[in-house]
């Protein structure tokens, strides 16, 4: 297992943001301005792929790019729990992209190319916090993200689109400034370095001698400080970014937003504090039972809601649960699933998100008391809707499913009956509020003012933007089920190293 | 005397420090002769880039691996009194000087249109400034010290009386008392010193070991003159004052370099002349930058002009400057420093940034400034970076600096370090409410204020960036970033003095015992007298 240091690992956060400047410059030009989009995303995609074959060697990449202060470094550093994220969502980006076009132009929306400066933006800041090397990095990253999403979810520039923003900077960054500060303060007080762990995931980078008190502080401070991965009570900043248009809800509110901060959670948990040392302090199993509380609440609140991004936000936030309870039970199979359900999950969302965008743009309709007979008008949507949602509830074959075993595993490995219990519960949950949309869809009475319309939705144009993306993405999640061999090795290499 | 053994005389081929000083003062006869005003303007900046390139060397020539005086002079003055001329820099005042020469040239270059009157007198004031605060940082004696600190008085209350915005009277006059009031307690503070060492040279003083008593009133009196200035709670009520009704230069050079003189004055007289003291008062001391941290942020949250926001900002920042200083460990100094050249950068182009959108809408209400994304892309894009930068976001500047700060405060203690946390999370607050103003449009969702200015006749056209304009505002964010990236270079040159002034505060902390009776006592009569000035 070697480490490779290379400058070429800063190419994949870089070439997202030079796309951002290309579209900024290109910005008179529409045609001109979504090709670098696509471009840019697809050689994003190209040069995570190509660091690929190293990881699942068992190797790493490594490189340091800047040293503010002896410890505190703006360092990168690529290893499987890297890689998940940023292939996952560099790959997702290319199909998201031409989902824009779909959708932007389907609803002729304003300000396009701050749209997709922002987008890139974002994408490139996730990756470079896919790629950190040191507790510094991630943050910087991190709050990057925070700072390049806020004009995408106060896009419209309306009341309401200015509330939700509102309400989501003032979550993120109180809850970074609060907490995740001070935090970096303590570990790096304690540790002398902010730089990550390179050598496994059992031993942190806390020395023997740590205070056990500041080391339990410092803990939840971190987990409350990502609050992008909407653990509760944080977490009410993800259903008001919904004002946001759906493909930013779809890659960033699904995928990468939400993302960096569980990937930052479990990074932290991983690759700072180490197994080792929240199973002694018992840290693993406190936190195990408090996100279980979030994800029971939040599907139940996601039961409530009868708008489709509502529901999707709330369903988003109790999955994102899911990711952190298995790195929580920090046994090797619960490591597995909850890691594995970054893809997972990334791939089911997204299709959701995705067809709810779909939706919106060809019918107008947000909530599903709407949406009866939708499946006869738009049956490609609304079938890739139906597979996402097998998965989100974990039927066999879907990708779903895998994380579910795993984690069942994983309850089991700890003999914890509760959190057997959280997993059963949490499904049915899931089932309870995914299948009535399906069914509405499919087999409910259509609305009187829609019953004299007929004929698909789906033969226009811009709306075949949107629609074969949601069934790649619907197959892939699919096909993760059947197939979960990759990233199920390139976990193996990570945990087992 | 062995004044020698203190100093490394200056070895370059030119008097640097006499010289930097100098030429803006050469700089200022010469406006008094010149007329037409675009001449008297090259002329300002011109003088103001030489004293810039003059001062280069203090920073390439620097010797980092020792904490005496460099590119000293020493000449005899007035040898009947022992007054020598003496000045010389070390790690810590030299970044003061460079910052000095630094943001001068901005001070013109912001002026270039926004003062409108009387520009002979506006160039010889502003390098007259010049000379005064290099002087300030340089004097290696008490009585040019005083003496500069003094002459700063004058030009910058022209600068808000002569210049300044419809308030200006009460402003300048609010400046000059607070100020004033200040600079006595130190006059007392050297005539006291002087009588009882017989020597007017800084690091002389440094080494003597006086008694604990003594050592608390000349630290009260220091302090009370430092405290002032840089501002402190409960004293900083003249700044917001000063700083909204201050024409952009004044602003500018006011918290970018006056403020820092308030810090600067803590570390070269309190901490190494009344080591004893200052460790008997570094509670309440890092009490009150506590609440300045706090009730400055607060305060900068509830603002609707902008100025008056930035002006309390100031207030939380330099809190956390003299908090870094008290807490008298490595990381607190340190950080302390760094944060006072990132306040001049940062806070300077803020400045900078307001005086530019006032030039095109003549207001400072956040309200009529709002909605600017669409209109000016480049004038958000950099009043991002220093807002930015402000709230100390990580890879700017301020980061580091606030980051050794609380790194430093943890150290200390565990509660002080999550007292100080308040203040971030308000920076980040005030500064991205500010940013969301100004950049998007206001609640109701509507820009109207570009269309009533168009239909008003005299229609303010609002233009973005300049090249003068965005010359200033991009040279500012490079060091922003660069500062933000690749700190070492400064942290470096700080290193030797620091450790030495720590090492003065620990070896002077311990010879002389402290005597909580005494401090107390003195504490108390402070007290009392301020009860009575209170009634009086």
């Amino acid at each position: 297992m070697d480490t490779i240091i290379t400058s070429k690992i800063l190419l994949t956060s870089a070439l997202p943001m030079l796309t951002a400047l290309l579209v900024m410059f290109s910005g008179k030009k529409p045609n001109l301005r979504e090709s670098w989009s696509v471009i840019g995303s697809i050689l994003t995609f190209l040069s995570v792929l190509s660091l690929l074959p190293h990881i699942l060697a068992g190797g790493t990449y490594e490189f340091t790019l800047a040293t503010l202060y002896p410890g505190v470094n703006i360092k990168f550093h690529l290893d499987g729990l890297g890689i998940i994220f940023a292939g996952t969502a560099s790959f997702l980006w290319i199909l998201a992209s031409f989902y824009c076009i779909g959708y932007m132009r389907g609803l002729d929306e304003h300000a396009q190319t701050r749209f997709y400066v922002c987008y890139a933006v974002a994408v490139g800041a996730a990756m470079g916090a896919a790629f950190a090397g040191s507790l510094f990095t991630l943050y910087l990253f991190y709050e990057i993200v925070s700072i390049f999403t806020y004009p995408l979810v106060a896009h419209h520039q309306d009341a309401e689109g200015y509330a939700g923003a509102k309400k989501y900077i003032v979550y993120l960054m109180f809850t970074s400034k609060a907490f995740l500060l001070p935090a970096m303060v303590i570990i790096y007080m304690q540790c002398g370095t902010l730089d990550f762990c390179y050598t496994g995931i059992v031993n942190g980078i806390f020395p023997a001698g740590a205070n056990h008190v500041l080391v339990a502080v410092s803990y939840f401070l971190c987990l409350f400080g990502f609050a992008k991965a909407g653990i509760m009570p944080f977490h009410n900043w993800l259903p008001s970014a919904m004002v946001a248009p759906t493909p930013v809800s779809a890659l960033l509110h699904a995928v990468v937003v939400v993302k960096v901060g569980v990937f930052s959670i479990c990074r932290v948990m991983l690759s700072v504090y180490g197994v080792q040392i929240l199973h002694n302090l018992n840290l693993g199993i406190i936190t195990a039972y408090f996100v279980s509380f979030t994800i029971i609440t939040a599907s139940i609140i996601a039961l409530s809601k009868s708008n489709l991004k509502a529901r999707l936000a709330y369903s988003t936030i109790s999955q994102l649960s899911y990711i952190i309870l298995g790195v929580a039970m920090l046994t090797p199979s619960g490591i597995t699933g909850g890691l594995i359900h970054i893809a997972n999950h990334a791939f089911s969302k997204i299709t959701l998100f995705f067809c709810a965008g779909a939706i919106f743009v060809a019918t107008g309709k947000k909530d599903i008391k709407e949406m009866g007979g939708l499946g006869r008008r738009m049956p490609l949507t609304m079938i890739a809707f139906g597979i996402a949602s097998l998965s989100m509830i974990g039927v066999p074959p879907s990708s779903g499913f895998v994380t579910k075993w795993f984690l069942a595993l994983g309850a089991m490995e700890l003999k914890s009956v509760g959190l057997l219990v959280v997993l059963l519960v949490s499904s049915l949950l899931n089932a309870g509020y995914f299948v009535p949309v399906f069914l509405k869809a499919f087999f409910g009475k259509e609305l009187p003012e829609d019953a004299s319309m007929s004929g698909s939705l789906e033969n226009n144009r811009l709306i075949m933007f949107m629609v074969v993306p949601l069934l790649i993405t619907a197959a892939i999640s699919m096909i993760l089920g059947i197939y979960p061999d990759l990233f199920l090795n390139i976990i193996h290499v990570m945990v087992g190293a | 005397m062995h004044m020698e053994k203190y100093l490394i005389l200056n070895t370059l081929s030119y008097p640097v420090l006499s010289l930097i000083m100098l030429v803006p003062l050469v700089g200022a006869l010469i406006s008094l002769v010149i007329k037409n005003e675009t001449y008297l303007k090259i002329l300002g900046l011109l003088v103001t880039l030489i004293t810039l390139v003059l001062s280069l060397p203090l920073f390439t020539c620097f010797d980092l691996h020792t904490a005496k005086y460099q590119f000293a002079e020493l000449r005899a003055w007035f040898p009947l009194l022992k007054l020598h001329y003496v000045v010389g820099v070390d790690g810590i005042s030299v970044l003061l000087v460079l910052l000095t020469t630094f943001i001068m040239p901005f001070c013109i270059l912001c002026s270039w249109r926004y003062i409108k009157k009387r520009m002979g007198e506006f160039i010889f004031v502003t390098l007259v400034m010049e000379a005064a605060m290099i002087g300030v940082f340089i004097s290696l004696n008490t009585v040019l010290f005083y003496i500069c600190w003094e002459a700063m008085l004058i030009p910058m209350f022209l600068l808000i009386a002569v210049w300044g915005g419809t308030r200006k009277d009460y402003a300048s006059i609010k400046f000059f008392l607070y100020t004033l009031c200040g600079s006595i307690f130190l006059l007392v503070a050297i005539v006291a010193l002087y009588i009882k060492t017989g020597t007017f040279f800084i690091p002389a003083l440094m080494d003597q070991e006086f008694s604990f008593a003594y050592q608390m009133w000349i630290f009260l009196a220091c302090a009370l003159a430092f405290a002032i200035k840089i501002p402190m709670y409960p004293l900083h009520t003249w700044l917001p004052a000063a700083h909204v009704e201050a024409p952009t230069a004044g602003s500018v050079i006011l918290a970018s370099i006056l403020l820092k003189m308030g810090g600067y004055g803590f570390l070269r007289f309190c901490l190494p002349m009344a080591p004893a003291a200052t460790i008997y008062c570094m509670p309440y001391l890092i009490a009150l930058s506590l609440i300045s941290i706090i009730f400055g942020g607060y305060l900068a949250l509830g603002q609707t002009d902008i100025k008056k926001l930035i002006a309390y900002s100031s207030v939380g920042h330099m809190g956390f400057v003299t908090l870094g200083i008290f807490l008298l460990n490595d990381q607190g100094l340190k950080g302390a420093i760094l944060q006072m050249i990132n306040h001049g950068i940062t806070t300077g182009g803020l400045f900078i940034m307001v005086g530019m959108i006032y030039e095109r809408t003549h207001s400072r209400e956040i309200a009529d400034n709002s909605a600017l994304g669409m209109v000016m892309p480049i004038y958000v894009t950099f009043l991002g970076i220093f807002c930015l930068s402000s709230l100390a976001f990580p890879g700017t500047n301020s980061f580091v600096g606030e980051f050794l700060v609380l790194f430093g405060a943890f150290k200390k203690s565990v509660v002080v370090g999550f007292l100080a946390i308040p203040g971030a999370i308000l920076a980040a607050a005030y500064m991205l409410r500010l940013l969301q103003r100004m950049v998007w449009a206001d609640s109701d969702g509507h820009a109207h204020h570009h269309d009533e200015a168009v239909g008003d006749g005299h229609a303010h056209k609002l233009d973005d960036l300049s090249f003068r304009e965005l010359s200033m505002v991009v040279v500012l964010a490079i060091f922003v970033f660069w500062i933000g990236l690749y700190p070492a270079p400064l942290l470096n040159i700080m290193d030797a003095s620091v450790t030495h002034l720590l090492h003065q505060i620990s070896v002077g902390g311990s010879v002389v015992p402290v005597d909580p009776h005494s401090g107390h006592q003195a504490l108390l009569e402070l007290g009392n007298w301020c009860k009575q000035m209170m009634t009086f």
